[in-house]
C-alpha cells in the first residue's frame, strides 16, 4: 500500500503546532497540575503544599462514600446509555423507513443536543416536580407515589431520564447515518425475497450497524461519566442523601465548594484513569468482535 | 457633516473624556456574592461611594453566590488577578484566616490613620471575625440571625395568640394548627445554620471542642451528644406525624415562599429575608417574627451572626488599599448603615447605627417592625466561649455531611442518633485533614 507523507517533517510540525498548543494549554497542563495536586495536600489560597504520596488516594479508596459515588455513577452511565441508545435506534429505524414527515422529525430530533445541560435540568425539574409540575397529576391520582425530593431512587431515575434525553439526538444522528450507508440493494433484495420490515431490521440493518453501535457505546458511556454535571447540579444537587452524587459532581462539591483541592484532584485522576481504561477495554476486546468485511 | 456623524464624534469625545477622567482616580475591585435584590443594593452602595468622593473608583462585580465569590477569588488570586475586596461568607472564615493572604482591616485602618471605634461593633458580630486577640480581620457587613416567621392569621384561626418561646410550646401550636385544619403548619428545610449552629448557640451547648474551634486546630465535633440530638429527633417525629412539611426549591416552593404565599404557618429563616417576605406577602395577610425558641429548662443565650464580611486581600498597592479603607469607612457611617438596613433586612452592625435607627422610630412601624428582634436575639447575653461563633476548617463540607445524614434519617434509612454519629465522624475526618493541610500553623 502506498502512503502519502511529507518529505519535510518541519512543515507537518508547523501545521499541527497550533492544535498541539491548544491541547497542551487546555488539557495536558491542567491534567498535570491535577496529577501533582493529587499527591500533595494543597492549601486553597496557595500558601504552600506538602508531598504526601498516595495518602489522598488511600483516603478515597477506603471511604465508603466514595464507593457509593462510583456505584451511582456506574448505574447512571449504564442506564442513560441503554435508554438513550435504545430510543435513538428505534427513532432512527423509523426515520430511515421514510415514513410520512420523516424529514421534519430528522431535523427536530437533532435539536435537543444543542440544548445546554442546565437548561435541560431546569425543564425536567419542572416536569418531575412532585407538587407543581406535570408529575404532580400522578401524585394527585395516587398520593405520595412520586417524590424525588425525599426518595433517592426517584431522584436517580429523574436524573437518568433527563441525561438520556440529552444523549438521544447524538446517537440518533449516527444511527441514521449508519442506516443510510447500508446499500439499498440489500434491503430491496430481502424485500423481494419476502422479508417483512421487522425481519429486515433484525437480519440486515442491525448486524450492519454494529460498528456504529460500538462507537456510540464508547462515546455515550464516557459522556455520561464526564458530562452529567449540569443536570445533577440543577435537578438534585447530588441529593437526597447523596443518592445522585455522581463522581463529577462530587469532584465539584469537594474541590470548589469544600476547598479540598487535593482530594478533588485525586478524584479527577481516578475518573480519568477509569474513562481511559474503559475506552481501552472496549477498543481492545470488543471492537475485534464487531468487525465485518 | 451629517447629524449622525456629529453625534458619533460627540460620543467618542465623551468616551475619551470619561476615560481620561477615570484615569485620575484610583480604581479598585470589589467582588460580592449576594445576588438578586440584595445584590442590587450592594451595587447601589458602590454607586453611592463613587458619588460621595472623586479620588477613588470602586468597581463592584457580582459573583452570583457566596460560594462563587470565594471560589472565583481563589482562582483569581492564584493568577494574581484578584480583587482588592471580597465578600466572604461566615462559614468560610476559618479557611480565609488560615490562608494568611489578607490585610487585617484593624491593621489597615490603623496604617491609613482612619479612626474606627471598634468597640462600637456588636460583640456577637465582631467576635465571629476577630483574631484570638480580639482584633477584626475582616469588616462586618451584611449581618443577620435567624428568626421564626409566623402567619398571624393562621394563629387567629386556630385560637392561638402567644408566639412560642419554647419548643414545647411550638409543638403545642403545631398541633393546635393541625387540629384547626391547617394543612402545612411548619414549612421545613434542613438547615445547619439554623438547626445546628444557631440552635446550639441559643442553648449554650458546644458544636465542637476547643470552644467551637477557637482554641486550636485539633477540634472535634460533639453535636451528637448535646440537646441537638433531641431536637432533631423531634423534627423527625413531627415529620412522621405530619406536623411539618419538607419545603425545598427542588420540590417546588421553598420554605420561605411557602410561608409568603400563605401555605405554611411557620418558617425559620434569616432576618435578611424580612424585606423579601414583606414584598412577597404584599399585605395579603398579617405576619410577624419572633426569636427562635429554646427548650424548657434551658437558659437562653445569644445567637450569632450569619451573613458575610468584607476581606481585603493581600498583594495590592498602597493606593488600592487606601481606596478600600475609604470604602470600608464609608460603609461604617450611620448613613450607609441606615441605607443598607432600610433596603435589605440585614441589621446594623454598630451600636451607633442601631441607635440612630431606633431614635428615628425606624422599628416602630411596618414594614420594619420586628427587625429589632434580631438584634435582641444577637445581644441576648454577652457572648461567652460557646456563643462567640464557630471557627472550624472545611466547614462547608461539614455542613454538607450534616445535611446529607439528616436527609437519610428523614427518609427513614437510619435513626437520627445514627445519622448524627455518622455526620460527626465524617466531619471529624474533614477537620483532621484540614489540620494536616495547615500542619505547623496556628489560628491567628
Amino acid at each position: 500500500m502506498r502512503r502519502a507523507y511529507f518529505k519535510n517533517n518541519w512543515i507537518a510540525a508547523l501545521v499541527v503546532a497550533p492544535q498541539l498548543l491548544i491541547i497542551f494549554v487546555f488539557f495536558y497542563w491542567p491534567s498535570s497540575q491535577a496529577l501533582y495536586w493529587a499527591f500533595t495536600l494543597e492549601q486553597p489560597w496557595g500558601g504552600g503544599n506538602e508531598w504526601v504520596g498516595f495518602e489522598n488516594f488511600v483516603f478515597l479508596l477506603s471511604d465508603d462514600r466514595y464507593w457509593q459515588s462510583v456505584r451511582v455513577s456506574v448505574i447512571y452511565a449504564l442506564a442513560t446509555t441503554a435508554l438513550a441508545m435504545g430510543m435513538a435506534l428505534i427513532l432512527a429505524l423509523f426515520a430511515d423507513r421514510q415514513l410520512r414527515g420523516y424529514k421534519s422529525f430528522r431535523i427536530g430530533l437533532i435539536w435537543p443536543y444543542a440544548v445546554a445541560a442546565p437548561a435541560i435540568g431546569l425543564a425536567f425539574r419542572f416536569i418531575f416536580n412532585p407538587s407543581a409540575g406535570v408529575a404532580s397529576y400522578l401524585n394527585y391520582a395516587f398520593p405520595d407515589i412520586w417524590n424525588p425530593v425525599m426518595n433517592g431512587s426517584h431522584a436517580m431515575s429523574m436524573v437518568i431520564i433527563a441525561g438520556a434525553w440529552k444523549q438521544v439526538s447524538y446517537s440518533f444522528i449516527f444511527f441514521l447515518a449508519g442506516l443510510q450507508s447500508i446499500p439499498r440493494s440489500l434491503t430491496e433484495a430481502a424485500a423481494m425475497d419476502g422479508a417483512r420490515p421487522m425481519r429486515r431490521m433484525m437480519d440486515i440493518q442491525l448486524p450492519l450497524l454494529t460498528p456504529t453501535f460500538f462507537f456510540l457505546l464508547v462515546i455515550n458511556i464516557t459522556d455520561s461519566f464526564t458530562d452529567s454535571f449540569g443536570i445533577v447540579d440543577t435537578m438534585t444537587s447530588g441529593g437526597p442523601a447523596r443518592a445522585t452524587n455522581l463522581m463529577v459532581y462530587k469532584i465539584y462539591e469537594d474541590g470548589f465548594r469544600g476547598l479540598d483541592y487535593s482530594g478533588a484532584a485525586a478524584q479527577s485522576i481516578i475518573l480519568m484513569i477509569l474513562v481511559i481504561a474503559l475506552t481501552f477495554v472496549q477498543f481492545r476486546y470488543v471492537e475485534r468482535r464487531v468487525h465485518y468485511t | 457633516m451629517t447629524s449622525a456623524s456629529t453625534s458619533a464624534v460627540a460620543a467618542a469625545a465623551a468616551l475619551f473624556a470619561s476615560t481620561a477622567f477615570a484615569q485620575d482616580k484610583v480604581t479598585f475591585e470589589y467582588w460580592y456574592g449576594l445576588s438578586g435584590q440584595l445584590g442590587d443594593v450592594v451595587q447601589q452602595t458602590c454607586d453611592r461611594f463613587n458619588a460621595s468622593q472623586d479620588q477613588y473608583e470602586i468597581v463592584c462585580i457580582g459573583q452570583d453566590g457566596y460560594a462563587n465569590a470565594v471560589q472565583n477569588s481563589i482562582a483569581a488570586f492564584r493568577a494574581k488577578q484578584h480583587p482588592t475586596v471580597v465578600q466572604a461568607y461566615d462559614a468560610g472564615t476559618a479557611d480565609l484566616m488560615m490562608s494568611g493572604e489578607f490585610y487585617p482591616v484593624h491593621q489597615m485602618m490603623a496604617d491609613f490613620g482612619i479612626e474606627i471605634n471598634w468597640d462600637d461593633y456588636f460583640p456577637g458580630i465582631a467576635n465571629y471575625y476577630a483574631s484570638s486577640k480580639g482584633q477584626l480581620f475582616s469588616m462586618p457587613f451584611n449581618s443577620s440571625t435567624p428568626m421564626l416567621y409566623i402567619n398571624k392569621e393562621h394563629y387567629a384561626a386556630a385560637g392561638l395568640e402567644a408566639f412560642p418561646a419554647t419548643w414545647e410550646q411550638f409543638e403545642e401550636n403545631l398541633k393546635a394548627l393541625k387540629a384547626a385544619g391547617q394543612e402545612c403548619a411548619y414549612g421545613y428545610a434542613p438547615s445547619t445554620w439554623i438547626d445546628l449552629e444557631q440552635f446550639s448557640m441559643a442553648h449554650g451547648v458546644p458544636i465542637a471542642t476547643n470552644n467551637n474551634g477557637y482554641d486550636g486546630l485539633d477540634s472535634e465535633y460533639v453535636y451528637n451528644t448535646t440537646i441537638h440530638v433531641k431536637h432533631m429527633e423531634n423534627i423527625k417525629l413531627w415529620y412522621d406525624e405530619n406536623l411539618l412539611e419538607i419545603r425545598t426549591s427542588q420540590g417546588g416552593l421553598n420554605a420561605r415562599d411557602s410561608f409568603a404565599q400563605g401555605e405554611c404557618s411557620h418558617y425559620f429563616g434569616s432576618i435578611a429575608s424580612h424585606q423579601a417576605v414583606t414584598n412577597l406577602v404584599d399585605g395579603t395577610f398579617d405576619w410577624d417574627v419572633t426569636m427562635i425558641p429554646v427548650y424548657e429548662g434551658t437558659e437562653r443565650k445569644n445567637t450569632v451572626v450569619g451573613g458575610a464580611s468584607l476581606w481585603v486581600l493581600s498583594g495590592k498597592s498602597d493606593e488600592e488599599y487606601r481606596g478600600a479603607a475609604e470604602y470600608l469607612k464609608f460603609l461604617a457611617t450611620p448613613e450607609s448603615e441606615e441605607f443598607w438596613s432600610t433596603n435589605t433586612g440585614y441589621i446594623p452592625v454598630t451600636k451607633t447605627g442601631f441607635d440612630t435607627l431606633v431614635s428615628k422610630g425606624f422599628y416602630e412601624n411596618a414594614p420594619y417592625k420586628g427587625r429589632e428582634l434580631a438584634l435582641e436575639s444577637l445581644t441576648y447575653t454577652e457572648p461567652g466561649p460557646l456563643t462567640r461563633g464557630i471557627r472550624l476548617g472545611g466547614f462547608i463540607q461539614a455542613r454538607s455531611e450534616w445535611s446529607n445524614e439528616i436527609q437519610a434519617a428523614l427518609q427513614g434509612e437510619k435513626t437520627m442518633q445514627d445519622a448524627l454519629d455518622t455526620a460527626v465522624e465524617r466531619s471529624n475526618a474533614i477537620l483532621s485533614k484540614f489540620a494536616r493541610t495547615y500542619r505547623g500553623k496556628e489560628l491567628p
